[in-house]
């Protein structure tokens, strides 16, 4: 387009300026009324949670928006062994299954990705694909053999019955989310390394992994955040000893028999989220980056 | 990528024909020894990942052919395991089960071959109606948040919770708003049973899916949005488009890309959809996804539900394969980077 144009039309803008403003001001209100609205659709379910979690179980269907009645009674519910909850066990167990998938699937990961953003080989394309098919594959297809199989093997309910299956989505989104990363980091750094001497092994340790460290870290919230809220394997793979917390959650035991522990339940909830919400607040615009990372480009 | 650093150096010393020669040489030496690298970083992943997937499904794929052992619940009798043929198949795409004669009849209603088809139905409509939801929603939030206004980053931060919530807690969430009891029945003065019957117990799932992950299609359009150089539109503004055209014509086009991408992430999600209904409703009143289906059949035969689970895979392989042949969604190539990946 000319300037002429550009320079006409600003003038005929300029003209009707009340009119302009004034329009700019209803965008501005209806941005922060669109925005307001989100807010609330992604929070409000989420505080009546935590509201419910500090309520005292005999006004679990109070509508009130407010914390009222509050008690430390429901975590107290969550973690009391005498009703039959494992909790801090069952916390124990998930932080030790979703570490372990993360620790593994970025020892493997790592090394994969960097290969795949940096070095030029054939079949390139075809890892990519297998790599990304394989972060899309349904867990149901692999808890089926993998039941049997463990059950034949005598794992039934260990560990590593819960930790190979994580592995099967967790390495490959590890995998995708750091090649992204890798393939935007300043990489002439390790071509003068080398040509300063460096062996290719050497710039890898010595120059890229400080650089690589903050990718390497979000990937790693990542990762560990889709081991932590895994549900399915865990439910069909774990026994009463190993069971997570998401599966605790699902089948929870409250104080009285065939009363579905509302509250009890909700100060579950609030004990895993708030991790991770704290985790997500913290580190915000790198986890956007990580997920978004390899999606767009 | 700068593969030249190198060979120009190596020019700098030698006259130019020398030079180029070497270039040649060491390129091809170059390409040789990073294929041995490339191969030994990436061999241990394609093992690990061959061994947690591959095995498996060639395992069940090996399952699927054979005849579950143990008392036939229609007759009482015996029935010795070994090779089925393609009868576990049969059994679920045509909902035939063993007949009293030994030959087979249609599955009894309420029992799990019957209801192949119907958890097939359910799954789809699940994706369907979740995706076209979370697609609109998510283009919604996408454009808010990537305009510049006070507060953004809050914003960005407050649809993060949702997405980091586990399923298993969302499920739970929803299951306490949507009680009888319940904040959703209170406030909208209504008195439904949504984990009582089809409709409610369907919707109640919908909501819930969607709050919890329209947040990753809004920040996966987001950073398409944001590709868009805003010269773009200050010039479609200039030349008088309206709002409803520069979306149309300018957004739309050029952020599709990224949309193809997220929706094909998240149908192929949606299509293995097991957390919330197995929570909410347990798969009750129409609700049962063919995980469900699936993982219900596991503790009565192994090797029926290897065929389920094999044409699970099997449907959304072939769901993955329209989109990215037909519907350009193509994840890989988004992946390796513009401009490379074709005809490689």
């Amino acid at each position: 387009m000319s300037i002429s144009t550009a320079k006409a039309a600003s003038a005929a803008a300029a003209a009707p300026h009340l009119a302009a403003k004034r329009r700019e001001r209803w965008a501005n209100g209806r941005t922060y009324i669109s925005a307001a609205l989100i807010f609330i659709w992604c929070l409000l379910p989420f505080y009546w949670m935590i509201v419910t979690a500090f309520r005292d179980v005999g006004y679990t269907f109070d509508p009130t928006p407010f914390f009222t009645h509050v008690t430390w009674d429901n975590f107290t519910t969550v973690f009391s062994e005498d009703l039959g909850n494992h909790f801090a066990r069952n916390l124990l167990n998930s932080l030790l299954v979703a570490g372990v998938t993360t620790i593994v699937a970025l020892l493997f990961g790592v090394f994969a990705a960097y290969a795949l953003a940096r070095l030029e080989f054939r079949f390139k394309f075809l890892v990519l694909g297998f790599v990304l098919g394989a972060s899309m594959f349904p867990g149901v297809a692999l808890v089926t053999p993998l039941f049997q199989l463990f059950t034949n093997i005598g794992w039934y309910g260990t560990y590593q019955a819960l930790i190979i299956p994580n592995i099967s989505f967790v390495l490959p989104l590890t995998v995708y989310t750091l090649t992204s990363f890798f393939r935007e980091m300043p990489w002439e750094l390790e071509e003068s390394a080398r040509i300063d001497g460096c062996t290719q092994g050497q710039a890898f340790r010595k120059v890229i992994m400080p650089l690589a460290a903050p990718a390497v870290f979000t990937t790693a919230i990542l990762a560990f955040i889709a081991a932590w809220n895994e549900f399915l394997i865990a439910s069909q793979l774990s026994n009463e000893s190993t069971k997570t917390v998401t599966v605790a959650i699902a089948y929870f035991a409250g104080a009285q028999p065939h009363q579905e522990p509302y509250t009890a339940v909700m100060a579950a909830g609030t004990v895993v989220t708030i991790p991770l919400v704290i985790l997500v607040l913290v580190f915000q615009r790198k986890i956007v980056a990580g997920l978004t990372a390899g999606a767009v480009k | 990528m700068s593969t030249h650093a190198q060979p120009t150096t190596v020019r700098g010393t030698a006259g130019p024909n020398a030079g180029h020669e070497n270039k040649e040489v060491g390129q091809d030496r170059k390409a040789k020894t990073q294929g041995r690298w490339a191969a030994t970083l990436i061999l241990p992943t394609v093992i690990v990942l061959g061994i947690v997937i591959v095995y498996p499904v060639v395992n069940a794929i090996i399952m699927s052919f054979q005849q579950d052992e143990g008392l036939d619940p229609v007759t009482g009798s015996f029935v010795a395991g070994g090779f089925a043929g393609v009868a576990n198949y049969v059994h679920w795409l045509f909902q035939q089960c063993p007949a009293p004669d030994g030959g087979t009849t249609a599955c009894s209603p309420g029992s799990l071959g019957a209801q192949f088809w119907s958890a097939m139905g359910t799954t789809f409509f699940f994706t369907v109606v979740t995706v076209v939801l979370e697609t609109v929603l998510g283009f919604w939030m996408a454009i808010i948040m990537a305009r510049t206004f006070k507060g953004r980053s809050a914003l960005r931060a407050a649809v993060l919770v949702p997405w980091a919530i586990p399923t298993a807690v969302t499920a739970k969430l929803w299951f306490f708003i949507f009680a009888f009891d319940g904040i959703a029945n209170k406030l909208f003065g209504t008195a439904i049973l949504w984990t009582g019957s089809e409709g409610p117990a369907r919707t109640a799932i919908i909501i819930a899916d969607v709050w919890k992950t329209t947040p990753f299609m809004a920040l996966l359009i987001l950073a398409g949005l944001q590709m868009i150089p805003a010269e773009v539109y200050e010039a479609a503004k200039v030349d008088g488009a309206s709002a409803w055209q520069r979306f149309t014509q300018i957004t739309l086009p050029l952020v599709k890309p990224a949309l193809m991408v997220a929706i094909l992430f998240r149908v192929l999600d949606a299509l293995r959809m097991y957390d919330l209904p197995a929570i909410m409703t347990g798969g009750a009143n129409g609700t049962t996804t063919l995980s469900i289906l699936v993982v219900d059949q596991i503790r009565q035969g192994f090797n029926s539900a290897a065929a389920l689970s094999t044409i699970t895979f099997l449907v959304i392989f072939l769901v993955a394969f329209i989109f990215v042949r037909f519907l350009g969604a193509n994840a890989v190539q988004s992946a390796t980077g513009p401009g490379k990946g074709k005809g490689k």
